[in-house]
């Protein structure tokens, strides 16, 4: 499987493009981080015990006053804002990806039966991903979360609820042209059932657009969240994403403390910069318009 | 044409119907408002009064009823914390937000379009290669994080920039907006540079793409053959071609500049109509948030129309249906 992969066109030109490596390392930087995050650092910075208020708002180590134990400095309640960021990407990024899967599986159902049975199904569907096309998701998304307030679980509500249309529209498109299709037509005539039809036949003809669409998906979700986060209508405190981290930084912001909202930034500023450098590839590699 | 209009004024209302209903069941279904009106201590007896006062004991489609008609009047109760009519609070907000949202679509596309026409038109070149990457670091930026880095530093460290408020308001043709002083100039570039910085990135990046695709388009090499310079054919041929997805994104990026004006006042305590959303869903003031997404939708509806309209000035070989 993999000797196959690389023997591809795929990854030949991926070996040839820079940027394409270049956010492949990064989601690989941040992978390792999600995976391996808690074992890199000494401090549970939610463990209320492991915290030692005298350490608060030290900052990073190369300036005037800093603790070589605390990198990037301490928050206001002595927390090591190093790895406060470690586990709040964790967060973040399980939130993105856990979204963008979740919106991958709902959309794509909805657009293959939309797409193959047509009908007042199709025209239901397709009326409401239209609605919702004309509003923002970051919008909904809030409007979503005012009403739900605050959890992990409910983000998770929320972005799937904005972010299936996509696949949905895409699948649905791409469905009609398939199902007119010969082998499709053959599938039938030999009996088998809808259900494995499209299943077994369509799903994997429809697929490869997803790639791209899912890939950026993820940088925007976590955007998303962040924002939310931020506006005090994402996380719980007790479960603080990179955003959050970033809302409790700005405080402080005014009195010259910047290491607290800085470093969160940054972090989600590389995840979701990797992301779109290797999404920009794969949108060029896959879309067969531009070859 | 006139058919089209119809058509799209019907569905229009159908949408801006669709949404009430949606509205109406979010905030039928999320918490009891009958808590906010009275006091802590309330009797049983008070609450039951309250809730008859606010129609909360009449059959749900009854409530809507009520909803609907009043928002067709314009009346959308009075917002629980400042006891004034809702609508009023947020039309008094409405022009500090639009002033925010129109300065930053300016700044925008005056940036994003000429580079995009440059890097489209100049694939592979240093500078362009420059500004892709530069594009693609915009669309990654969290936006409320670059409002904050610009507070830190132009108004905190250097003091060049005020961090809050929106300056002295004057008049201009009859609206209150602080683009008719120099202090209220001087207190909106930050926040509407913040605001911008994602759709710029949209904008450049959509701009670029669709110059690539036009010149490779036959008519851009004949008119060049034909005499025309290589910017007449750029600006005069190409970017009038490569405009027409642009133009859908405008009216989406126009929308989502709306949506993210919320979080933009929030971080600046601009006083537009964002930063009274965000502070009446802390307080979960209902007629507040009600009228804001009424409001917000009809803007959004009007504008999808426009633009299908605005196409077929730009390009006159699509006629509306």
């Amino acid at each position: 499987m993999m000797t196959r992969f690389m023997a591809s066109q795929l990854a030949f030109n991926w070996r040839r493009n820079l940027s394409a490596i270049g956010g492949t390392v990064i989601i690989a930087l941040c992978l390792f981080i999600v995976f391996a995050g808690p074992s890199l650092v000494s401090q549970n910075p939610y463990d209320v015990k492991q915290l030692n208020l005298l350490d608060s708002y030290l900052p990073p180590v190369w300036m005037e006053g800093g603790n070589p134990d605390y990198l990037l400095g301490t928050d206001g309640q002595g927390r090591d804002v190093l790895a406060a960021v470690i586990y709040g990407t964790r967060i973040s990024a399980f939130i993105g990806l856990a979204a963008t899967l979740l919106s991958c599986v709902i959309g794509t159902f909805l657009g293959l039966i939309a797409g193959y049975f047509g009908g007042w199904l199709d025209a239901l569907i397709m009326r409401i991903a239209d609605i919702q096309l004309s509003f923002p998701s970051m919008l909904i998304a809030l409007f979503l979360m005012s009403a739900f307030g605050t959890g992990i679980d409910k983000i998770l509500i929320s972005l799937t609820a904005v972010g299936w249309v996509v696949y949905a529209r895409t699948v649905r498109g791409s469905t009609l042209g398939e199902r007119q299709r010969e082998y499709v037509q053959a599938a039938r005539v030999a009996g088998l059932r809808d259900a494995a039809i499209i299943w077994r036949h369509i799903l994997p003809n429809v697929m490869t657009p997803l790639i791209v669409v899912a890939t950026v998906q993820v940088g925007t979700f976590i955007l998303i969240e962040a924002s939310l986060s931020f506006l005090g209508v994402g996380v719980p405190v007790t479960e603080p994403s990179l955003g959050l981290l970033i809302k409790n930084g700005f405080d402080v912001l005014f009195s010259g403390l910047w290491w607290t909202s800085v470093f969160p930034g940054l972090m989600i500023m590389a995840m979701v910069f990797g992301i779109n450098l290797l999404g920009d590839f794969l949108r060029d590699e896959l879309n067969p318009r531009l070859k | 044409m006139f058919a089209f209009t119809v058509r799209r004024l019907i569905q229009m209302v159908v949408v801006l119907w669709a949404v009430s209903v949606i509205v109406f069941l979010m905030m039928t279904f999320t918490g009891d408002p009958v808590f906010m009106v009275v006091p802590i201590d309330a009797t049983q007896d008070e609450i039951a009064q309250a809730r008859r006062i606010l129609g909360l004991d009449r059959p749900m489609i009854v409530q809507y009823g009520i909803f609907l008609s009043g928002l067709l009047q314009g009346d959308f109760g009075l917002s629980y914390v400042f006891r004034q009519p809702a609508f009023d609070l947020i039309l008094e907000r409405l022009p500090a937000t639009m002033e925010m949202v129109v300065v930053a679509m300016i700044i925008a596309t005056v940036v994003a379009i000429p580079l995009g026409v440059y890097a489209g038109a100049n694939p592979g070149k240093p500078l362009s290669r420059l500004i892709m990457s530069g594009s693609l670091l915009g669309v990654s930026l969290p936006g409320f994080w670059v409002g904050m880095m610009l507070i830190w530093v132009l108004a905190v460290e250097y003091r060049i920039f005020p961090s809050s408020g929106r300056g002295d308001v004057g008049t201009i043709f009859g609206m209150q907006t602080s683009l008719a002083t120099a202090s209220g100039w001087h207190h909106i570039i930050l926040p509407a540079f913040t605001l911008s910085v994602g759709t710029l990135a949209i904008l450049l990046r959509m701009t670029r793409a669709g110059m690539m695709e036009v010149t490779r388009q036959d008519y851009m090499k004949f008119a060049r053959a034909k005499g025309v310079s290589r910017r007449g054919v750029l600006y005069g041929h190409g970017l009038r071609n490569a405009l027409i997805p642009v133009v859908t994104i405008f009216g989406l990026q126009l929308g989502d500049l709306i949506a993210f004006a919320t979080i933009t006042e929030t971080i600046f305590a601009w006083p537009g109509m964002g930063k009274l959303l965000i502070d009446s869903i802390y307080r979960a003031d209902r007629p507040v948030i009600v009228v804001y997404l009424m409001l917000v939708a009809l803007i959004f509806v009007v504008i999808n129309f426009l633009i299908d309209v605005l196409y077929t000035f730009i390009d006159p070989r699509i006629t509306v249906k």
